[in-house]
């Protein structure tokens, strides 16, 4: 059992995370809150990601001559890697557009409170 | 030789008109529209020759740079997403030929950035309807979702909240879907969506897939507006320009769906998805709730835009509803549900575009019969449209309904049938309600407002492309047996 917790820890992290993203989404009244809390989300995949590339006693994928390629259990996985590169550009994105609607939010109604902004929209 | 490379070129026109768009623009701002019709014409003549090159040859691999699967990226152009692409490109054509003067009204100024991201948001679409990887798949989704953000910002006043809360529960949703791809890369070591098929029946009941399509489900879910997750689909619509809604309301949702059709009958099959948990019942049963809940909430509003959106969130339930029955009839039916409600929606959202741009407002509590003197194309086109929502014979929305009801009947689930027959009485209780408006006299009031009405249509630019999608849908309806021997071809199993 504890071996199942301790073992995992990467994953137990990444869960946490997960968790902790989602109350800022959903519990948080202030708009650059939730933004922080979609921004840990996104992370958090992108950890749970580069923890599946890891192995024991693996190196990086840099071409080693002392290590033929066709053992590719020396080397770490590289694709997970390469994959949340892409998804890092796109939260990046994603957060550039959020501040922008936010910049546009406040112009209009002064506030990022959502209380007080529901009151302002009616 | 260019059928081999036409699932590229689809999405490679669009990628050149988003980036010609702001160097003509930065020229020329009016030049914009134009171009952009320009660029979605071409991609619409591409699908439609693409579709026809699909019923004789059959479908297209289309691998990029040469490198084949699963170590390259694939295009898979088949029946699925060539039906799919299709439809989504012939109306984002007709909804840009519209937007001119509603462009020019709502947003004047902004034409140049507006339409490079109605491109980047088709390119978007188009992509992930016809890439073969799930990864891929995650980057078009946020291409589409981004662009489609700031599209919905572009509005009114309360648009770029209305934009924010999208972009928060949107994001969140992807991000699911992402954790699902990663989830099914552990257990399979594959991302490409035709070498994952083969792989999946080994890992029968497997915890890891049954996680991973829950996490899919819900994250495209909240894309396709599928019921509770549909909080962020009336706002959007109704405050953001009307040619966004034009675009969007017809096109983003039925992708959403494409990927569930996708996922739950290509990629898992529909055994592996009820492997472990009746899951296609329960998202019909979602589907089922959205369906009613959306023609009530319907029924509820007076702004016309908001209506037309929450009848989204019901036509959607249909479509899911078709997917869920997982037979020939529902399938098609739920594909050629997509078709008409594509055409439906953007057809009644160009119209209320149209009455914004003459009139100010699409408040229907101040519709009055002079707008059958004012507007008779216009109305006359929202007549069709509207009855054919309904689903009254021989207009297209009878004929979807009709398989829907076959497909339920084929598997004996009359909880299904009751829906489809209780939101078809509904949705002629909230379009009634329009017509009434229209094309009665109100006692109250004396008839001269009406008889001194002039006619007052708007220009061609938008008569013609409501007036097109309107005469399409009696079209379809009476060739739907055409339509429907093409779709029971599609379908996997």
């Amino acid at each position: 059992m504890i071996d199942f917790f301790l073992g995992h820890y990467a994953y137990w992290f990444t869960i946490l995370l997960l968790c902790i993203g989602l109350y800022g989404i959903l519990f948080k009244k202030n708009l650059i809150k939730k933004t922080i809390g979609l921004a840990i989300l996104q992370i958090s995949v992108v950890l749970y990601f580069v923890s599946i590339a890891s192995k024991w006693d693996a190196t990086v994928t840099v071409l080693n001559p002392d290590i033929p390629v066709d053992q590719v259990a020396n080397y770490l996985n590289p694709l997970p890697h390469t994959l949340m590169l892409t998804a890092i550009v796109v939260g990046v994105a994603t957060l550039g557009v959020a501040f922008t609607l936010l910049i546009a939010i406040y112009n209009r109604y002064e506030t990022l409170d959502e209380e007080e902004l529901i009151e302002k929209l009616q | 030789m260019i059928e081999s490379h036409l699932p590229a070129y689809i999405a490679l026109t669009f990628v050149l008109f988003s980036v010609l768009i702001p160097v003509f623009g930065l020229w020329r701002s009016e030049l914009s529209q134009p171009i952009a019709v320009l660029g979605s014409g071409i991609a619409a003549a591409f699908s439609i020759y693409g579709f026809i090159n699909y019923l004789s040859e059959g479908s297209i691999r289309y691998f990029f740079g040469g490198w084949e699967p699963p170590i390259g990226i694939e295009f898979v152009y088949d029946g699925l997403s060539g039906f799919f692409v299709l439809v989504i490109n012939v109306v984002a054509f007709f909804v840009l030929i519209h937007s001119h003067h509603i462009a020019k009204r709502e947003f004047p100024g902004k034409e140049m950035p507006y339409y490079a991201l109605a491109m980047l948001m088709m390119l978007g679409f188009n992509g992930m309807i016809l890439t073969g990887d799930l990864f891929n798949l995650y980057v078009f989704l946020e291409i589409a979702s981004l662009s489609g953000y700031a599209l919905i910002a572009i509005g009114e006043k309360q648009a770029p909240y209305a934009a924010f809360r999208y972009l928060i529960i949107g994001t969140a949703g992807g991000t699911l879907y992402l954790l699902g791809v990663g989830f099914l890369y552990t257990v399979t070591g594959t991302l490409n969506i035709i070498d994952m098929t083969a792989m999946l029946p080994m890992l029968y009941e497997s915890n890891a897939v049954f996680a991973a399509l829950i996490l899919m489900i819900v994250g495209i879910g909240v894309k396709a507006a599928l019921f509770p997750m549909h909080g962020w689909l009336p706002d959007s619509y109704t405050y953001s320009s009307s040619t966004s809604a034009a675009l969007i309301a017809p096109i983003g949702t039925k992708v959403a769906a494409y990927i569930l059709f996708r996922i739950i009958l290509w990629l898992f099959g529909i055994e592996i998805t009820d492997a472990i948990a009746p899951l296609s019942y329960i998202v019909g049963v979602l589907a089922c709730i959205g369906i009613l809940y959306g023609s009530i909430m319907a029924i509820a509003q007076t702004e016309m835009k908001r209506m037309l959106a929450y009848s989204s969130v019901s036509q959607i339930g249909y479509i899911i509803m078709g997917l869920s029955l997982a037979n020939p009839w529902g399938f098609a039916g739920a594909l050629l549900h997509v078709l008409n409600h594509a055409i439906m929606k953007a057809c009644l959202f160009m119209i209320s575009g149209q009455l914004r741009y003459k009139e100010g407002h699409s408040d229907i509590s101040r519709f009055d019969d002079s707008f059958r003197k004012k507007y008779p194309w216009t109305m006359a086109s929202f007549t069709i449209a509207a009855i054919s929502m309904i689903g009254l014979p021989p207009l297209a929305g009878f004929f979807s309904k009709w398989y829907l009801v076959l497909g339920t009947i084929d598997n004996s689930n009359w909880l299904f049938l009751g829906v489809i027959l209780v939101s078809s009485l509904l949705n002629a209780v909230y379009f009634f309600r329009v017509l009434e408006k229209v094309y009665m006299m109100n006692p109250d009031k004396g008839q001269k407002e009406a008889s001194d009405a002039k006619r007052n249509e708007p220009s061609a630019s938008m008569l013609w492309p409501t007036g097109i999608l309107a005469l399409s849908l009696i079209v379809i309806g009476f060739a739907n047996a055409v339509i429907v021997g093409i779709l029971l071809n599609i379908f996997p199993l």
